[in-house]
């Protein structure tokens, strides 16, 4: 019973990407072209809630429903990993139109040849697990 | 009234939606990020018996699989209760652009030329959603994220990382869209 909580805010995630049409491939294609704002407006008004939530979290030291603090731990310094990883990821999201959430989004949504998509994406996490050593990061 | 739900859900809406998704996860006592996933589904496969880098308490991440069963359920109920499968209404711009590759307008919400059994049975159309999503899985954990992870919860915190994750989002994007996808089709 735990776990409920997260399963109805998966849904309603779903819920949300599909009906913003953000699992859509074409949407990802007119954000990446700069030919519509609606992609912009979906991440800027989240980031744009986000920072001010953080902010208040943080200020007002405000506490998860267990009672521990909710804090936030800055990701290790470096510029290679991010920006290397984040071009591959890239070049992977324009191509296949889905990040991971709505890669899994678009298979409830009936587009079941996206799991190729998410199989593949599983593949390249465990390629990335076995060659991480070797990598500049 | 019904026409509220069942059309194109407007970007504050679902911004707004995004972020509080992220604000319930953190008072949970966890946080948004969608590709640890991936790593966690290895893990549980039994990855860690040869590789290091899987071989953590992935149990502790259940709650995020759960998330991830919502999310295929979630993308089910839109479809099944809430939508008139009338097609993406994309930018006239990015339908006189792709159809240059060679993809015709939208008649759902994915392109026939990529998500159709069809495409997926031919050589290149598997090899397109086999790389598509190799990238994103490879990508997303050697930046140690993805849209979720870095662009809402690391932006959110202001975190410099994942702004040069992002720029590399941006970049890798560009560069498939205007070079490497009309090579492509």
């Amino acid at each position: 019973m735990k776990f409920i909580k997260f399963l109805i805010l998966g849904i309603v995630f779903g819920i949300v990407m599909a009906k913003s049409e953000a699992i859509s491939w074409f949407r990802i294609q007119e954000m990446f072209r700069f030919q519509a704002f609606h992609m912009y407006g979906i991440i800027g008004t989240a980031v744009t809630l986000g920072v001010i939530g953080v902010a208040l979290i943080k200020k007002f030291k405000i506490r998860d429903f267990h009672g521990n603090p909710i804090s936030f731990y800055p990701k290790e310094k470096s510029v290679i990993r991010y920006l290397l990883g984040g071009i591959i990821f890239g070049l992977g999201w324009a191509l296949s139109g889905a990040c991971p959430g709505p890669m899994v989004v678009n298979i409830g949504y009936g587009f079941l040849t996206m799991t190729i998509v998410f199989l593949f994406a599983l593949v390249g996490t465990y390629l990335y697990g076995l060659i991480k050593d070797k990598l500049p990061h | 009234m019904r026409e509220l739900i069942t059309q194109t859900w407007s970007w504050w809406f679902s911004g707004a939606m995004i972020a509080g998704i992220m604000f319930f996860l953190l008072y949970f006592g966890q946080s948004f990020g969608f590709s640890s996933n991936l790593r966690t589904i290895c893990a549980a496969a039994g990855a860690g018996k040869k590789t290091k880098f899987f071989d953590f308490k992935w149990k502790t991440q259940v709650w995020n699989l759960v998330f991830l069963v919502g999310a295929i359920i979630g993308g089910f109920i839109a479809k099944q209760f809430m939508s008139t499968d009338l097609p993406v209404q994309i930018s006239a711009d990015t339908i006189s652009d792709l159809a240059k590759l060679g993809i015709a307008a939208p008649a759902s919400l994915q392109p026939a030329e990529l998500f159709s059994l069809d495409a997926m049975l031919s050589v290149k159309g598997f090899l397109i959603l086999a790389m598509g999503g190799l990238m994103v899985g490879f990508g997303s954990r050697y930046a140690g994220g993805c849209t979720s992870g870095h662009a809402i919860s690391g932006l959110s915190d202001l975190q410099v990382p994942s702004l040069i994750a992002v720029m590399g989002f941006f970049i890798g994007g560009l560069a498939m869209t205007f070079f490497i996808l009309p090579l492509i089709f």
